[in-house]
C-alpha cells in the first residue's frame, strides 16, 4: 500500500502504563459485574472503581496519543497505521451488529414459524397448543412471561430519532467541510450542533423505553419480542452513547485548536464512527421498528 | 554470525526490571510473553486432560463427581483453544511477522501491551470460575466448552466468569488482530510486495482478519446468555418464543471459523518449513495464498455441520453439507503443494521437518474424518460420540500444535542465538507422535462403537479402548517436560546459531529476519530495509 | 482375557481393517452395530463408502510421502529440481488438483443427499412415541394409545455388564411397523439415540423433531444420550425391546388395563396409611429423586440440597408440595407435577418427610396434592 513512506522513522512509543491500567480496569469491571449479577454487595462498587480505572485511562493514554501528535513525532505511515486500525474496529463492531441482527433474522423467519406449527416440523404446536407465532410477538407460548400489550409503532419518536440522526449525520459532514477549509467557527458549530441531536436522540430513546415499560407492558421480561428489542436498541443506544462522549472530546480539541486542515485524523476517527452508528439505526429502524 | 552487532545496532538498550514486561511496547518481549503464558497454559490445559483420562481409565467414577468431570472437560477446551493454541501463534505473529517484513515493531505497539495483559486477566477469570463452586457458588460449570443453553443458564455463578473470561480473550484477540492486519498491510519494507511475503504472513492476515469477523459473534451469544440468566430475557427459552438453537448458531458462527484461525498459522509456519528442508521453492505458493483466502470464505459460512442433529430444513442441511465438503478443496491444495514441494527437493530431516511430514499425514486423516462427519446422514451417528473427538484432536493437535512446536524448533536459533538439541528435539518428536496416536486413534473406534462424548463414566464394552487412550495420554503428556526441558536448554546455553541457522531458509519467498543476527537486537529494523 | 487383548489388536491392525465386511466389524464393537432398519443401514452403506474413500486417500498420500522421504533425500545426494514449480505440472496442478477433489466431493454428496431423503421421509407411521428427555431419563408415550412409560438407568447390581446401556422399563416396539418418533424435553437438551435402529435428533424442550424407524429384527438394542445435559448425562441409557406385532399389541393391552387399575386406586379416594405411602415412595423416590438428593437424602451440597434435615421437608408441607409441583426455576429441580401423578406425589413427600430421621410423621394423601396443584 504505502510501503514507500516508510522510509522515514516510524515512531515506536517508549514503554507505557497504560496498557496494564487498562486491564485492571477492566478486570475489576467485569468481575464487579459478576458479582452483583450474584447478589454479592462488593460487585456494583468494583464495577464502578473500573470504569473510573477505565476512564482515567482514555484520559492519560489519549492524552499521551495527543501530545505525540502535537508535538510531530507521527510520520505520514503512523497516521495510516491509525486509520486502518479505526476500519478494521469498526469492522468488528459491524460484525458484531450483523450478529444481532441474525439472531433476530433466524427467530422470526425460523423459530417462532416452527414453535407456531408451520413448516415441515410443524408438530411442535402438540406442546404449545392455541399459540400463534406473529410478529411483534405479544402473547409467549408460555404463561411466565409478561405479555406485550401494544407493539411499538414505527411512526412517532423512532421516525423522529431517525430524522435527527440523519441529519446530524449531515450537520456532522458539514463540520468536516468546515475544517478542511479551515472554518474554525462553522467547525465549531456543526459539532456543537451534532452533539446536541445526539443528546436529543438519547432523550428520546430514554423517554421511549420508560414509555415501553409503563405502558405498553414491553419489558425484558416480556418474551422474545421485549428481548431482541432491548437488546438491538441498547447496543446501539451505548453506541451512540460513546459516540456522543467521543464528539465532545473532539469539539473540546477543535476549540483548542488541534485539529489543522490537512491532519485531523481524530476527528475523521469519531466521524466514521458516528456514521457507523447512524447506518446501524436505518437497519434498526428499518428491521425492529418498521418491518 | 555477528553476536557483536547485537550490541552496536542501537542506541537504547532494554528497560531492565518488571516494567520491561509490565509496560513493554516491544514486539519481541510482547512476543516471548505470549510464548510463555501459552506454555504454563499447556500445561495447565493439559493437568486437565489427564485427570479427564485418568478418571476415564477405569469405568465407574474414581476421582472426578460428573459435574467436576464435565467442569474439567469444558476448562480443558477453552484453555487449549483460547489460550494454548491462540496466543502461541498470536506470540510467533508478534515475533516473526515484523522481523519478517522488515518493520520495526508492530503498528500500534501500546495496543499490542494491553492485547497480551488481557490474557492473564481472562485465565484468572476462568480459574475463579473453576473455584467459585466450591465456595458456595452454585453448580460448576459443566456445559462443554460450547455452553449450550438452557444447561448454561442452570449453571452457578462460574458460568457468568466464563462469560466475561470470553468477554476478555475477545476482546484481546480483536485488538490484536488488528493489530497484526494493520502491521502487514502498512509495515512492509519498501518494495517488498504482498506476492513476496513469507507464508506465515499471509496466513496470519487471513486469521487476523477472521477474527475479527468472527470473535463478535460470540460476544453477541454469551452477552444474550447473561442475560437469559439474570435479566429476565428469553433468547434461547421457547416458553417466551425464543430457541436454544438460537445459541447454537451464534456459537458456531464463531466456532467454526475458530478452528481455522487454529489451523492457519500452523500452514503458514508449514510453508515457511518445508522448502526449507526440501531445499526447494514452496510448490504452488499463489494457489496456497488463494487457497486460504477461499477457506476464509467458505469456512465462515458452513458453520451449521455442527448442529446437523436439531433438525434444519432439508434444503438448508444439504447447504451446509455441500458447502463443508467442498472445503476439502482448498484444504486438499495446501496439502498437495507442501507434498509436492518436498516432491524432487533434497530433504533433510530435523525436528522441525520431521514435524512438518507428520502433521501433513495426520492432518489429512484429521480432514478426511472431517469429511465423513460432514455427511448429515452419517453425522447423524457419529455427533456427539468420541469420534467426534478423535477427529478433532487429529486436527486440533497435529493441525494446530505440532505445527506450533515445528515453528518453535525452527526459530528458536533465531530467537535465541543458540542451537537446540537435535537428538532430544528428535526423541521429543518421536516420543510424542507415537504418545499422541496411541491417545486418539482408538478413540475414533469407541465412537463408531457407540461411546458418547462428555461422558464421566461408561459402560464396560468400552473398557479397552479407553485404557489404550488413557495409557497413551499419559506417554504422550510426559513427554511434555522434555518439551520445556528442551528450550530451558536452548535459552541457556548451547552451541552459537548463525544469522541464518537453517541452510535452505533463503529459498523461495524468505523473510527478512535473517538478515538480523540471532538473536535480533532489542530494536528490529530501526531504518527499513529495501527489498529488490 | 484372550477377547481383552484381541479387541485392540484388531483395532490397530491398520485401518486397513475398514475395508473388510461390515459384519466383522459388528462383531468385535469397532464399528457401527449391524443395522436393523431401512434408514440405519443405508446410513452404515454411506459411512463405509465414505470410510473407503477416506482410506484410499490417505493411501495414497502415505504413498507419496514415504516415496519422497526415501528418494529425494540430500543423504542420497538427490540433487533438487528448483525449476519443478515452474513446469507444466507446477502451472496446472491448482486446476487439475481441486478439479479431481471435486469430483469426488459431489460423488459423496450425491449418495449422502439421496440418504437424507429417506431419513426426512415423511410417509404416515403406524404408531407415533413422543420420547421426551429429562434430567436424567426418558418418558415414552404411545400417542394412540396413551400409555406412558417413564425409563430410567438400572442400577449396577442388576445391569451387570450391561450397567449405562440398559433401563427399568425400556421402550417396547413392534417389528414391522412403521414407527414415528418425536422428540422433545423438558428442561435441558438431550439426544435419543439407538445407533442400531434409528438416527439422532435432539430433544429440545419447547419444540419437537422427528425421526422413524421401521425395526426388521426382534431384539434388544441399546443407545445412551448423546447430548451433554448434565450430572447425570453419562447415565441416561436407552433401550428397546422389538418384539413381535401380534405380542406387542397383547402388552399394549396389559398396559392400558395396568394404567386403568392405577388410575381407580387415585381416584378411589382412599385415605392413606402412613407404612403403605412410605414404601411406596420410597421406591418412586429412589427412581425419581435418587440421583440428584442421594438415597440417603444427603444430596450433593451446594448442588443438590440435602433433603435429610432440610427446613423445607421438615417444615410447612405446603412449601413442600410447592417446590416439588412446580420446580424450582432456573436450577435443576423440575416441575414434578407435570411427570408425576396425584398418588405418586403424595407417597415421595411422605416418604421424604419421614425417611432418615425426618419423622415428621405427615402422611401427605392424594388429596392434598390435588388442592396445592
Ligand atoms: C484445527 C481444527 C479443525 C480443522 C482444521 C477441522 C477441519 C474440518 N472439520 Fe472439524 N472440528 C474441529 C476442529 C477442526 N476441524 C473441532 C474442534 C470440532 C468439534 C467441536 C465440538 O463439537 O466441540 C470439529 C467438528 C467437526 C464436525 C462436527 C461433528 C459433530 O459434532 O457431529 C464436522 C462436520 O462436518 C467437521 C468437519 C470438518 C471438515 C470437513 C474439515 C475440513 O476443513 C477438512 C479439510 C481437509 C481435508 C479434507 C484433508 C486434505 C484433503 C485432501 C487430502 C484432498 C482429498 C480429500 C477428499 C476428497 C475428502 N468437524
Ligand atoms: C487445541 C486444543 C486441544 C488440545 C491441544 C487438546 C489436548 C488434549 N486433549 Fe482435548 N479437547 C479439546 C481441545 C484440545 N485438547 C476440545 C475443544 C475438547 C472438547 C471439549 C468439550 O467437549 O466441550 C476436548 C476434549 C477432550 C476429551 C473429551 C472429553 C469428553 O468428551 O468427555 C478428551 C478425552 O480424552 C481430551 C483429551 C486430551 C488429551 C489427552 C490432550 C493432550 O494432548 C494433552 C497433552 C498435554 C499435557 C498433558 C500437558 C503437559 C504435561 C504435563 C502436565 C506433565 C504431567 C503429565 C502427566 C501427569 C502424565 N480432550
Ligand atoms: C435434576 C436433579 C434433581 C432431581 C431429579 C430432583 N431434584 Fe429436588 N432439587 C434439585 C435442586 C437443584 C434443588 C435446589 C433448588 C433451589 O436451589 O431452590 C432441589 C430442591 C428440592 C427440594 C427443596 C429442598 C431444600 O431444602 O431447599 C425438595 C423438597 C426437593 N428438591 C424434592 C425433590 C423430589 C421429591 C424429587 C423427585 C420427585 C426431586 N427433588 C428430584 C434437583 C433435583
Ligand atoms: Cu440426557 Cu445427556
Ligand atoms: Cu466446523
Amino acid at each position: 500500500m504505502t510501503a514507500a513512506a516508510s522510509s522515514e522513522h516510524y515512531y515506536v512509543p517508549e514503554g507505557s502504563k497504560w496498557p496494564i491500567i487498562g486491564v485492571i480496569g477492566i478486570f475489576l469491571t467485569v468481575l464487579g459485574i459478576v458479582f452483583s449479577v450474584n447478589d454479592i454487595t462488593i460487585g456494583a462498587y468494583m464495577s464502578i472503581t473500573g470504569l473510573l480505572v477505565i476512564g482515567y485511562l482514555f484520559f492519560g493514554w489519549f492524552g499521551d496519543v495527543i501530545d505525540e501528535s502535537m508535538s510531530g513525532k507521527y510520520s505520514a505511515q503512523v497516521d495510516i497505521s491509525f486509520r486502518q486500525g479505526m476500519i478494521w474496529f469498526i469492522t468488528s463492531e459491524v460484525f458484531f451488529f450483523v450478529a444481532m441482527f441474525g439472531a433476530l433474522y433466524y427467530i422470526r423467519a425460523i423459530s417462532l414459524p416452527w414453535l407456531g406449527g408451520e413448516g415441515h416440523l410443524g408438530s411442535s404446536n402438540l406442546l404449545w397448543e392455541g399459540f400463534t407465532a406473529t410478529w411483534p410477538l405479544l402473547n409467549t407460548p408460555g404463561t411466565e412471561y409478561t405479555q406485550v400489550k401494544e407493539a411499538m409503532g414505527a411512526g412517532g419518536i423512532p421516525l423522529y430519532n431517525t430524522v435527527i440522526l440523519l441529519s446530524s449525520g449531515v450537520t456532522l459532514t458539514w463540520a468536516h467541510h468546515a475544517l478542511k477549509k479551515g472554518h474554525h467557527k462553522q467547525l465549531i458549530a456543526g459539532l456543537a450542533t451534532t452533539i446536541s441531536l445526539g443528546l436529543i436522540f438519547f432523550g428520546f430513546q430514554a423517554y421511549e423505553y420508560y414509555h415501553a415499560y409503563d405502558a405498553m407492558g414491553l419489558t425484558l421480561n416480556s418474551g422474545i419480542y421485549g428481548s431482541t428489542f432491548y437488546m438491538l436498541t441498547g447496543f446501539h443506544g451505548m453506541h451512540v452513547t460513546i459516540g456522543t462522549i467521543m464528539l465532545m472530546v473532539i469539539l473540546v480539541r477543535s476549540i483548542k485548536g488541534h485539529f489543522s486542515s490537512e491532519k485531523h485524523f481524530a476527528f475523521e476517527a469519531v466521524a466514521w464512527y458516528w456514521h457507523f452508528v447512524d447506518v446501524v439505526w436505518l437497519g434498526l429502524y428499518f428491521f425492529v421498528y418498521w418491518l | 554470525m555477528s553476536s557483536t552487532a547485537t550490541h552496536d545496532d542501537h542506541h537504547h538498550a532494554p528497560p531492565s526490571g518488571f516494567g520491561r514486561w509490565l509496560f513493554s511496547t516491544n514486539h519481541k518481549d510482547i512476543g516471548t510473553m505470549y510464548l510463555i503464558f501459552s506454555l504454563i497454559m499447556l500445561f495447565l490445559g493439559g493437568s486437565m486432560a489427564m485427570l479427564v483420562r485418568a478418571e476415564l481409565y477405569f469405568p465407574g467414577l474414581q476421582f472426578l463427581e460428573p459435574d467436576l468431570f464435565n467442569n474439567m472437560v469444558t476448562t480443558h477446551a477453552i484453555i487449549m483453544v483460547f489460550g494454548v493454541v491462540m496466543p502461541a501463534a498470536a506470540g510467533m505473529a508478534n515475533w516473526m511477522i515484523p522481523l519478517q517484513i522488515g518493520a520495526p515493531d508492530m503498528a500500534l505497539p501500546r495496543l499490542n501491551n494491553l492485547s497480551f495483559w488481557l490474557l492473564p486477566a481472562a485465565a484468572t477469570l476462568l480459574i475463579l470460575s473453576i473455584i467459585v463452586p466450591f465456595f458456595g457458588g452454585g453448580a460448576p460449570v459443566n456445559t462443554g466448552w460450547t455452553l449450550y443453553p438452557p444447561l448454561s443458564v442452570q449453571a452457578g455463578m462460574g458460568m457468568d466468569l466464563l462469560i466475561f473470561t470470553l468477554h476478555v480473550l475477545g476482546i484481546s484477540s480483536i485488538l490484536a488482530a488488528i493489530n497484526i492486519v494493520t502491521t502487514i498491510l502498512n509495515m512492509r519494507a519498501p518494495g517488498l510486495t504482498m506476492m513476496k511475503l513469507p507464508l506465515f504472513v499471509w496466513a496470519w492476515l487471513f486469521t487476523a482478519i477472521l477474527l475479527i469477523m468472527i470473535m463478535p459473534a460470540l460476544a453477541g451469544g454469551v452477552t444474550m446468555l447473561l442475560f437469559d440468566r439474570h435479566f429476565g430475557t428469553s433468547f434461547f427459552d421457547a416458553a417466551g418464543g425464543g430457541d436454544p438453537v438460537l445459541f447454537q448458531h451464534l456459537f458456531w458462527f464463531f466456532g467454526h471459523p475458530e478452528v481455522y484461525v487454529l489451523l492457519l498459522p500452523s500452514i503458514g509456519v508449514l510453508g515457511i518449513i518445508v522448502p526449507t528442508f526440501a531445499r526447494k521453492p514452496l510448490f504452488g505458493y499463489k494457489s496456497l495464498v488463494w487457497g486460504m483466502g477461499v477457506l476464509l470464505l467458505l469456512g465462515m459460512v458452513v458453520w451449521a455441520h455442527h448442529q446437523y442433529t436439531i433438525g434444519m430444513s432439508v434444503a438448508a442441511t444439504n447447504y451446509f453439507m455441500i458447502g463443508t465438503i467442498l472445503i476439502s478443496i482448498p484444504v486438499g491444495l495446501m496439502l498437495f503443494n507442501f507434498m509436492f514441494t518436498m516432491w524432487r527437493g533434497a530433504m533433510t530431516f530435523e525436528t522441525p521437518m520431521l514435524f512438518a511430514i507428520s502433521i501433513i499425514l495426520m492432518f489429512s486423516f484429521a480432514g478426511t474424518t472431517g469429511v465423513m462427519l460432514a455427511v448429515v446422514p452419517a453425522d447423524l451417528q457419529y455427533h456427539d460420540t468420541y469420534f467426534v473427538v478423535a477427529h478433532f484432536h487429529y486436527a486440533l493437535i497435529p493441525g494446530a500444535l505440532f505445527g506450533l512446536y515445528a515453528g518453535v524448533f525452527y526459530w528458536l536459533p533465531k530467537w535465541t542465538g543458540h542451537m537446540y538439541n537435535e537428538t532430544l528435539g528428535k526423541i521429543f518428536f518421536w516420543w510424542t507422535t507415537i504418545g499422541f496416536n496411541l491417545t486418539f486413534f482408538p478413540q475414533h473406534f469407541s465412537g463408531l462403537a457407540g461411546m458418547p462424548r462428555r461422558i464421566v463414566d461408561y459402560s464396560v464394552q468400552f473398557v479397552e479402548f479407553n485404557q489404550i487412550s488413557s495409557i497413551g495420554a499419559f506417554i504422550f503428556g510426559l513427554s511434555h517436560l522434555l518439551f520445556v526441558y528442551i528450550i530451558i536448554q536452548t535459552v541457556r546455553g548451547g552451541p552459537k546459531a548463525g544469522d541464518m541457522p537453517w541452510e535452505g531458509a533463503q529459498i523461495g519467498t524468505p523473510g527478512l529476519e535473517w538478515t538480523l543476527p540471532s538473536p535480533p537486537p532489542f530494536h528490529s529494523f530501526e531504518t527499513p530495509p529495501t527489498v529488490k | 482375557m484372550s477377547n481383552r487383548l484381541r479387541k485392540p489388536c484388531i483395532a490397530f491392525a491398520v485401518p486397513s481393517m475398514l475395508l473388510a465386511s461390515g459384519a466383522a466389524f459388528a462383531e468385535y464393537k469397532l464399528n457401527f452395530p449391524e443395522p436393523v432398519s431401512p434408514v440405519t443401514r443405508e446410513v452404515f452403506d454411506l459411512h463405509m463408502m465414505t470410510a473407503t474413500v477416506a482410506l484410499i486417500i490417505m493411501v495414497l498420500v502415505t504413498i507419496v510421502i514415504v516415496y519422497s522421504i526415501f528418494k529425494f533425500r540430500k543423504s542420497k545426494d538427490y540433487q533438487a529440481d528448483q525449476e519443478f514449480h515452474n513446469g507444466w505440472f507446477g502451472t496446472w496442478s491448482w486446476l487439475f488438483v481441486p478439479a479431481i477433489v471435486l469430483g469426488i466431493d459431489l460423488t459423496i454428496a450425491g449418495s449422502a443427499s439421496s440418504t437424507f431423503d429417506l431419513i426426512e421421509d415423511k410417509t404416515p407411521a403406524d404408531l407415533t412415541v413422543k420420547v421426551t428427555g429429562s434430567q436424567w431419563k426418558w418418558t415414552y408415550e404411545y400417542m394412540e394409545d396413551d400409555v406412558k412409560i417413564v425409563s430410567s438407568l438400572l442400577p449396577k447390581e442388576e445391569a451387570g455388564d450391561l450397567y449405562l446401556r440398559t433401563v427399568d422399563n425400556p421402550l417396547v416396539l413392534p417389528v414391522d411397523r412403521r414407527v414415528r418418533f418425536l422428540h422433545t424435553a423438558t428442561d435441558v437438551l438431550h439426544a435419543w439415540w439407538v445407533p442400531a435402529i434409528a438416527v439422532k435428533k435432539d430433544s429440545i424442550p419447547g419444540y419437537i423433531n422427528e425421526t422413524w424407524t421401521i425395526i426388521e429384527k426382534e431384539g434388544n438394542y441399546h443407545g445412551q444420550c448423546a447430548e451433554n445435559c448434565g450430572t447425570g448425562h453419562a447415565f441416561m441409557p436407552i433401550q428397546v425391546n422389538a418384539i413381535a406385532g401380534d405380542e406387542f399389541d397383547k402388552w399394549m393391552t396389559e398396559q392400558k388395563g395396568l394404567k386403568l387399575a392405577k388410575a381407580a386406586e387415585a381416584a378411589s379416594g382412599k385415605v392413606w396409611q402412613l407404612a403403605e405411602l412410605m414404601t411406596k415412595g420410597e421406591e418412586l423416590y429412589n427412581k425419581n429423586c435418587s440421583a440428584c438428593h442421594k438415597p440417603d437424602g444427603s444430596g450433593i451440597p451446594p448442588v443438590f440440597p440435602a433433603l435429610k434435615g432440610s427446613a423445607i421437608a421438615m417444615g410447612d408441607i405446603s412449601k413442600h408440595l410447592d417446590v416439588v409441583i412446580n420446580g424450582a426455576s432456573g436450577t435443576a429441580m423440575a416441575a414434578w407435577g407435570k411427570q408425576l401423578d396425584d398418588l405418586d406425589l403424595a407417597a415421595i413427600i411422605t416418604y421424604e418427610r419421614n425417611a432418615w430421621d425426618n419423622n415428621t410423621g405427615d402422611a401427605v394423601q392424594p388429596s392434598d396434592v390435588k388442592a396445592a396443584r
